[in-house]
C-alpha cells in the first residue's frame, strides 16, 4: 500500500505538470473556456427555439427529448478535446524529444502512463461536468417542462468518463508507435470514428427511451456504458502494456512495409523455436514447429476449455428453461420419429447426411479462421463468444432432448469423432486466437508489440494450417466413409 | 564505475549494437566517436536501462542496467542528443519538477539549482521562460537537469553541440572539474578537438562495434604511425633528396618542402640538418607534423571501411 501510494504520488508529479502545461496553451484553455461557459448557454438557447418551433407543429415529445439529448452533446464536445491532449501528451512530447529525460529518470513505466493518462483526462473533464452543470442549471432555471432525473444524470456522466477513458486509452495506442503528432492524428481516426458511432446509438437511445420511464432504454445504455468500459480497460491494459521505454523510444509505424510485416508472420508461422529458426521440411514442422508452438498455447488452454464447458452449461441451461422447450415424440431417436419431424426427416436419406457431413465440415473449418480474423481485430473476444453460439446450441440440444425424456446415448456415439478430434481442435484455434488479444494486452517480457502479435498470429495459423485442417478433414473422411455407412446399416 | 561487456541491440533484424565491451573508471571520461547511426544513442540508451539489451551486460555504479534500472536510473546524468525542454516552463520550475522526480527536499533543490545556474552562467534567464532561450542556454540548462541530483555517472551526448566557443568552453572547464569531484563521464561527440581534449579514453564506434579503443597516444600510434617530421628550405630539395633519403624515410615531397619519419628524431634530424648545409641548402623550418584525433579517426574510418568491402566481396 505504502508503495503504491508513492508511485502515485510520482504520477501525480506528471499529472500536475501536465496539466499545468496544457492550462497555459491558449490553444487548450481557449476551447476548454469556451465549451465549458458559452457552448452550455448556445445549447440551451437552441433547444429553446427548436422546442417553440416543434410545439408549433405539435411535436412536443421531441421538444422534450432534444434536452437530454443536447445535454450528452455538451458533455461530449468537450471530451472530445481529450484525444487531442493525449496525442500531444505522448507523442507530442516524443516529437519534441521532452520524452527521453523523463525516461532516463527513475520513474516506472506505470507512474509514467497513469501520470499522463490523467493529465490527459482531468482538463476535457472538468470542462465536461463543468458544462454539463451549467447546462442542467439553464435548463432548471428555464421554462422547459423537462425536468432532469438522476439516474439519467448519472448515465451520461458515467458514458462521457467511459468515453474520454476510452479515447486516450486510444490514443496511448496509438501514439505508442508514431514518432509524430501528424501521424498520430491520422491514425486518431480509429478511435474517432467508432467513438461517432457510439455517440449515434446512444443519441438514438436518448431519443427514443430518455427517460426513467423506460427500463429498455435505460438498460440500453447501462450495456452500453459496460461494453465500452470493457473496451476502456482492454485498451488501458494494453496502452499500459505498450507504455514501456523500449516501445516508445524503438518503434514507430508511420510507414508500413507490407513486405517486412509479411516475411515476419512467415518467419513466426515457420517457427521453430524462439530465435526465429524456421521448419525446412514438413517433418520439420511435425517434429518441431507445431510442438514449439502447442507449448506456447498450452498455459492458456484452460480459456477455451472453460468457454466450451461454460458455452455448453448455458445452452444446457437455456434449454431446461420451459419457454424454450419444444416438443418432442418420445419416440425420435427411432425411423418413425425422425420421419415426423420435418428438421430430422431429411436425414434419412444418405445424400442429405453426406450433405449434412461436408456442412458441418465446412462449417468447422471456416471456424478456424474466422477465428483468427476476428481475434486479430477484437483482442481476441470474438472467439469466446463465437465458441457459445456454437457450443451452446449442443447444450441447448442435450437439454431438449432430455427434457423429453429421449435418451440421447445414439447420438453421442455418433458424435464420438466430434468428441474426441473436433473439439479438442476447435479449443485449440479458440485458445490460440484469444491469445492473439491477450499477448498485445500484456506483452511478454523482451517482446514489442508489432513482435508479440507476429507470434500470436504465426502460431495461431499454424495450429490452424498444421493440425486443425488434418484434423477436421480426417473427422470428415470417418464420418462419411464409417459412420455414415454404418448408421445407414442399422437404421436401414 | 561503467563495465560494460559484450552488449548487443538487435531492432527486429536490425542489429544497432554488436558486442560492444569497455569500462571506465571513476573520474575518467571515456569519449565514444562515430559516424550518426553509428550506434552511440543506443548504446546510451541502454546504459540508462531506457533499452534492454538483446544480450550482454551493463553495470553503472555497480547496479545492473537490467534487473536494476530503477537503481542505475537514480545514478545517472542524462544529456540527451535533443535538450528536450519543457518551453512554458521557467528554469527553476522546470529543475524542481525534476528534482521532485529524484525526491530531493525542496531546500536543498532550490539551493543546488541556483549554484547550478550560476555555475552555467544561466543566473539572468532565471525570470524568462525557457522557449525565450538561445540554443547555447538550453543545452546548458539541459546539463544543470542532468545534475541536479548530483549523480556519480554522467552520459552527455554532445555536451557542447549547440554552444558558442565561450559556453563550449564553460562546460568543458565544468567538466574537467566535475571530474576532478571523482564523477565518471561517458560522452559521445562528433568534435573531435574536444574529445582529445577531455577524454582518458577514445572509443570509436562504426556500424554498431568498436573499431578501435584505448587513448589517444595509443590511437595515435596505432592508427597514425609514427611521428612525421617536414622539412621546408629556400629554393630547390631536388639535389639534396638523395642525401635526406640515405636518412630518413621519405613520405611526401615537394619543390620545397619534404615529409618523412624518423624512428629517432634527435639523431637524425641533427644529421639531416648538417648534410643539407653542407649541401649549401638553406633550411627555413624543421618540425614534427601534429597528428590530430580527427588524422586518428579519418584513418580508423578507412581501415574499416576497407575490411567493410572486403566482407561484403566475400560474401
Amino acid at each position: 500500500m505504502k508503495e503504491f501510494s508513492a508511485s502515485l504520488s510520482n504520477a501525480l508529479l506528471i499529472t500536475r505538470r501536465e496539466v499545468r502545461d496544457s492550462f497555459r496553451d491558449w490553444r487548450i484553455l481557449g476551447p476548454i473556456i469556451i465549451m465549458t461557459f458559452l457552448f452550455p448557454y448556445v445549447a440551451n438557447a437552441l433547444a429553446g427555439e427548436m422546442i417553440d418551433f416543434v410545439n408549433f407543429y405539435g411535436g412536443g415529445v421531441i421538444s422534450t427529448r432534444a434536452i437530454p439529448f443536447l445535454l450528452m452533446v455538451v458533455g461530449f464536445f468537450p471530451v472530445s478535446l481529450s484525444l487531442v491532449i493525449a496525442l500531444e501528451t505522448f507523442v507530442g512530447e516524443k516529437e519534441r524529444r521532452s520524452l527521453e529525460p523523463l525516461l532516463s529518470t527513475p520513474l516506472t513505466n506505470w507512474e509514467l502512463y497513469v501520470g499522463k493518462t490523467l493529465a490527459a483526462m482531468i482538463p476535457p473533464l472538468l470542462a465536461s461536468m463543468g458544462g454539463m452543470t451549467i447546462y442542467l442549471l439553464f435548463v432548471v432555471g428555464g421554462s422547459a417542462a423537462w425536468r432532469p432525473q438522476a439516474v439519467l444524470v448519472v448515465q451520461i456522466a458515467i458514458l462521457t468518463l467511459v468515453q474520454t477513458l476510452v479515447m486516450v486509452a486510444g490514443s496511448v495506442v496509438v501514439s505508442s508507435q508514431t514518432t509524430s503528432v501528424r501521424a498520430a492524428n491520422l491514425l486518431a481516426s480509429f478511435i474517432l470514428v467508432p467513438m461517432a458511432i457510439v455517440l449515434q446509438a446512444e443519441a438514438a437511445i436518448v431519443f427514443v427511451a430518455p427517460d426513467f420511464n423506460s427500463p429498455t432504454g435505460v438498460a440500453f445504455l447501462w450495456m452500453m456504458m459496460g461494453a465500452m468500459f470493457v473496451v476502456a480497460v482492454l485498451l488501458l491494459r494494453m496502452g499500459a502494456s505498450i507504455f514501456n521505454r523500449e516501445e516508445l523510444l524503438g518503434r514507430s509505424i508511420d510507414s508500413i512495409n507490407p513486405k517486412r510485416i509479411a516475411a515476419g508472420i512467415w518467419r513466426s508461422f515457420l517457427s521453430v523455436d524462439d530465435s526465429g529458426h524456421i521448419a525446412h521440411s514438413l517433418r520439420e514442422v511435425y517434429a518441431r514447429a507445431v510442438p514449439h508452438s502447442l507449448r506456447r498455447v498450452r498455459p492458456m488452454l484452460w480459456v477455451g476449455v472453460v468457454t466450451f464447458i461454460g458455452a455448453f452449461a448455458f445452452g444446457f441451461f437455456i434449454g431446461n428453461m420451459p419457454a424454450y422447450q419444444p416438443d418432442l415424440p418420445p419416440n425420435l431417436m427411432t425411423l418413425e420419429g425422425m420421419t415426423q419431424l420435418q428438421i430430422t426427416a431429411p436425414f434419412l436419406e444418405q445424400a442429405h447426411r453426406d450433405q449434412a457431413i461436408g456442412d458441418v465440415y465446412g462449417f468447422h473449418l471456416r471456424y478456424l479462421f474466422v477465428a483468427i480474423a476476428l481475434g486479430m481485430i477484437s483482442f481476441g473476444v470474438a472467439p469466446l463468444l463465437m465458441m457459445p453460439v456454437m457450443v451452446g446450441v449442443l447444450g441447448f440440444a442435450t437439454a431438449i432432448l432430455l427434457a423429453n425424456g429421449i435418451t440421447i446415448a445414439p447420438i453421442w456415439a455418433a458424435a464420438i469423432p466430434h468428441l474426441l478430434f473436433n473439439v479438442p481442435v476447435l479449443i485449440l484455434m479458440t485458445t490460440a486466437s484469444f491469445r492473439m488479444g491477450a499477448l498485445v494486452t500484456k506483452l511478454p517480457p523482451g517482446l514489442t508489440l508489432g513482435q508479440a502479435w507476429n507470434q500470436a498470429l504465426g502460431d495461431a495459423l499454424k495450429l490452424g494450417v498444421f493440425v486443425g485442417v488434418p484434423v477436421l478433414t480426417f473427422t470428415y473422411l470417418i464420418e462419411l466413409l464409417i459412420l455414415s455407412p454404418l448408421v445407414r446399416a442399422v437404421v436401414g | 564505475m561503467i563495465e560494460a561487456k559484450q552488449l548487443r541491440k538487435v531492432f527486429d533484424d536490425f542489429v544497432a549494437v554488436e558486442d560492444i565491451t569497455f569500462s571506465v573508471g571513476t573520474g575518467e571520461l571515456l569519449a565514444v566517436l562515430g559516424p550518426n547511426g553509428a550506434g552511440k544513442t543506443t548504446t546510451v540508451r541502454m546504459m540508462t536501462s531506457i533499452l534492454v539489451p538483446t544480450s550482454g551486460t551493463c553495470q553503472i555504479a555497480g547496479f545492473d542496467v537490467v534487473k536494476q534500472p530503477a537503481q542505475v536510473r537514480g545514478h545517472v546524468g542524462v544529456l540527451t542528443e535533443q535538450h528536450g525542454l519543457y518551453e512554458r516552463m521557467k528554469a527553476l520550475e522546470y529543475l524542481d519538477f525534476f528534482g521532485r522526480i529524484y525526491h530531493i527536499d525542496r531546500d536543498t533543490l532550490k539551493k543546488d539549482a541556483l549554484r547550478l545556474m550560476e555555475r552555467f552562467d544561466l543566473t539572468d534567464a532565471l525570470d524568462r521562460r525557457i522557449g525565450d532561450y538561445s540554443k547555447g542556454m538550453k543545452q546548458k540548462l539541459s546539463l544543470v537537469r542532468a545534475l541536479i541530483h548530483n549523480p556519480p555517472v554522467l552520459l552527455l551526448d554532445e555536451p557542447t553541440s549547440a554552444m558558442d566557443p565561450q559556453s563550449s568552453k564553460l562546460v568543458r572547464d565544468a567538466i574537467i572539474e566535475l571530474q576532478k569531484d571523482r564523477r565518471t563521464f561517458l560522452i559521445t561527440t562528433h568534435n573531435l578537438a574536444e574529445a582529445q581534449a577531455l577524454a582518458n579514453q577514445i572509443a570509436i564506434i562504426r556500424r554498431g562495434r568498436i573499431v578501435a579503443r584505448g587513448t589517444f597516444e595509443e590511437l595515435r600510434r596505432r592508427f597514425a604511425g609514427e611521428p612525421l617530421m617536414e622539412l621546408r628550405v629556400n629554393g630547390s630539395l631536388s639535389g639534396a633528396l638523395e642525401a635526406a633519403a640515405g636518412l630518413v624515410t621519405i613520405q611526401e615531397q615537394g619543390e620545397n618542402w619534404l615529409r618523412f619519419i624518423s624512428q629517432q628524431p634527435e639523431r637524425d634530424n641533427p644529421a639531416l640538418l648538417a648534410k643539407l648545409i653542407g649541401l649549401g641548402v638553406e633550411v627555413v623550418t624543421l618540425a614534427p607534423i601534429t597528428q590530430t584525433l580527427e588524422d586518428v579517426y579519418l584513418n580508423v574510418v578507412k581501415e574499416d571501411e576497407a575490411d567493410e568491402r572486403i566482407q561484403r566481396i566475400a560474401q
